[in-house]
């Protein structure tokens, strides 16, 4: 309703400085295309919000039957042995880690893990980490350095949860540790957004040696719904969001962000968890092959490089103001 | 006249005006309301001198209050944004950019150089809150990159000061991508044995409290700063409560051992060179060990 009244203020207004632009001969046309531009979104947030492919995409994403990491973990392993707590403070179930076998040999996993009854998500915080959780995270992945053990590393958050004890307990200085530590683990690092990668909260477990995606997973800067909220301040254009954003895995593989697509099976890996889990399984087990041919200098070079070359800039001539670097 | 329209690259001088002062004498404090005139104000480093609450400080202004006179020269490379999105906005991200620099006579949202604090040499990285927020997108990735580079090989020690919101949403995954891009660049630094200083300002937030500035040898907490991950707005609307007061200010980040001090404006020029003493090569007698991941591994 208060659109709609806003609408009609606006037109009034536009009317009348319109008039009054002819009838004094002022040069109004920038007042006026900005009135003209606040209209247009009105307009705009009266509409249904629209669905896009993209949306739909996050949709299935979020799909509450879609297998988790230890479904596809259980599934993948002939062994798993998880491990708790960070030594510090607790034991976050947003973060699931421990040892694994995996195609003969041992390996270390991660993953964010959500609930799928109300009590377990109460328990897994749905699948939004606190500080502890990457600090588990990180320790278990450096026991993994230790031994040789590749790291398998399964995203599926919405992100970090974003609460006082959160913040209390230095969320942000947890997430860049993690990242900067990632860097440095001389063992191979296959990274798989299973579903939701949101935002600093996926990251901070997805530096790796290989970037692999779903079908229909998505990772992205932000929601869909805070960006909307942002850009519209009306969280229900989420669908238009998440076209701007190009959160789906070709467009990531377009930009450079992702090595590979894992194809679903029909109608998204919760129709057959199964068949999901094993092209998953044959994807990690064909990056794993490749990248143990690598010496550790080598991975870690090539791990640093290729988040190096993530961007996208211009370089221009310097023509004025030029002064010599030093 | 669309300065970076025509393709050209613009240093940043310290003793250019000011873009983007608006003319007014007066200003109001958001904080205790009065009115305040605004030469006093930007006497006073740009603190209410009513009530003592901090406005932010432009990148230039903020150099200009930790260098030396005339040791500043800028470093950046000529780089540009470019819109690899074609971010779908109210307004699009080529002409948010263009209005940005137009406002604010930067080329993007950090200003990067060399100078002199108190005659000791840095590598200075400054964000500027009125570019976009501050925002971290690929051209800030790559100019903090740099800068780490520049500081490691001429061991110069690197300071980075920062006001941002964190990561440039019109820049998509690219700009969560810088979080990792710049963290993997930080140790540089380590390997060079160059110290690192993270100064956190109004507001240290969100995707670059989540990767650099949260990886300094020493970080100091400037008075009056907002620092915190998530915003006291999404914290509020997801736990719906109310929050604490003192929630998320320099004073919260050190009594939770977030930050090494809590540092006021006037005091922040002399903070940073008595710290980079401390540092001055040779500084320590003991040998340094080679550090860095394969270093360690073959250390048996
Ligand atoms: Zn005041």
């Amino acid at each position: 309703m208060d659109a709609k009244r806003a609408i009609a203020e606006l037109e009034r207004k536009v009317g009348e400085l319109n008039e009054l632009g002819q009838r004094e001969g002022l040069a109004l046309s920038e007042e006026i295309g900005c009135l003209q531009a606040r209209l247009r979104d009105l307009r705009r947030s009266l509409l249904p919000a629209q669905a896009t492919p993209e949306w739909e995409t996050v949709k299935l994403a979020r799909q509450p039957q879609r297998p988790y990491p230890l479904d596809y973990l259980s599934r993948i392993m002939e062994d798993i042995y998880e491990l708790h707590g960070d030594r510090l403070y607790g034991d976050d179930q947003a973060v699931v880690a421990g040892l694994g076998r995996f195609a003969g040999q041992t390996v270390v996993f991660v993953g964010t893990q959500r609930g799928r009854s109300l009590e377990e998500n109460k328990r897994r915080n749905f699948g939004m980490p606190h500080p502890e959780g990457y600090r588990k995270a990180l320790r278990v992945m450096q026991l993994a350095a230790r031994f040789g053990f590749p790291i398998f590393s399964l995203i599926d958050t919405p992100g970090a949860y974003p609460g006082i004890g959160a913040e209390e307990r230095n969320i942000g200085g947890a997430l860049a540790e993690s990242i900067y530590r990632m860097f440095q683990l001389p063992v191979p690092i296959i990274v798989a957004i299973i579903g939701e990668g949101g935002s600093g909260g996926a990251l901070g477990l997805a530096v790796g040696d290989r970037i692999l995606m779903l079908e229909h997973a998505v990772y992205s800067v932000i929601t869909p719904e805070g960006c909307a909220g942002i850009i519209w301040r009306d969280r229900t254009k989420a669908p238009e969001a998440a076209k701007a954003l190009k959160l789906t895995a070709p467009h990531l593989l377009e930009l450079g962000v992702i090595d590979q697509i894992i194809p679903e099976p029909p109608g998204g890996a919760h129709h057959d968890p199964d068949a999901a889990a094993r092209a998953l399984k044959e994807a990690l087990d064909r990056q794993l092959q490749e990248l143990l041919k690598l010496d550790q200098a080598e991975l870690l070079a090539r791990r640093g490089e290729k988040f190096q070359r993530m961007g996208c800039y211009e370089e221009l001539t310097i023509a004025v103001g030029q002064s010599k670097e030093g | 006249m669309p300065i970076f329209g025509n393709k050209q690259y613009f240093r940043v001088k310290l003793e250019a005006e000011e873009r983007g002062k608006d003319e007014a004498l007066w200003l109001k404090c958001k904080s205790c309301g009065q009115l305040v005139f605004k030469r006093q104000v930007q006497q006073n480093r740009n603190i209410c001198p009513k009530c003592g609450e901090y406005f932010f400080l432009t990148a230039r202004e903020r150099i200009k209050s930790l260098v030396d006179e005339r040791s500043f020269r800028d470093i950046a490379r000529p780089l540009v944004a470019v819109d690899p999105l074609h971010f779908v906005d109210l307004k699009p991200y080529p002409q948010r950019l263009e209005q940005a620099q137009q406002e604010t006579g930067l080329a993007s949202a950090l200003v990067l150089g060399r100078a002199k604090i108190e005659k000791l040499p840095v590598i200075l990285a400054v964000m500027d809150l009125r570019f976009i927020g501050g925002s971290m997108g690929s051209v800030m990735g790559e100019q903090i990159v740099h800068g780490l580079h520049r500081a490691a090989a001429r061991r110069r020690a690197f300071i980075l000061v920062s006001s941002t919101g964190g990561a440039r949403m019109q820049e998509g995954i690219l700009s969560l991508m810088q979080m990792a891009k710049v963290s993997a660049a930080r140790h540089l630094l380590a390997e060079a044995a160059v110290p690192f200083i993270s100064v956190l300002t109004y507001p240290t937030t969100a995707g670059v409290l989540a990767s650099i500035a949260s990886l300094g040898d020493v970080t100091l907490a400037e008075k009056g700063a907002l620092i915190g991950f998530a915003g006291p707005r999404v914290i509020k609307a997801t736990i719906n409560q109310e929050l604490p007061p003192g929630f998320q200010t320099a004073q919260f980040a050190l009594e939770h051992g977030i930050v090494d001090q809590v540092v006021s404006r006037a005091e922040m020029r002399g903070e940073i060179a008595r710290l980079l003493r401390f540092f001055v090569p040779g500084s320590g007698k003991m040998k340094r060990v080679p550090s860095g991941p394969t270093a360690r591994q073959n250390g048996r």
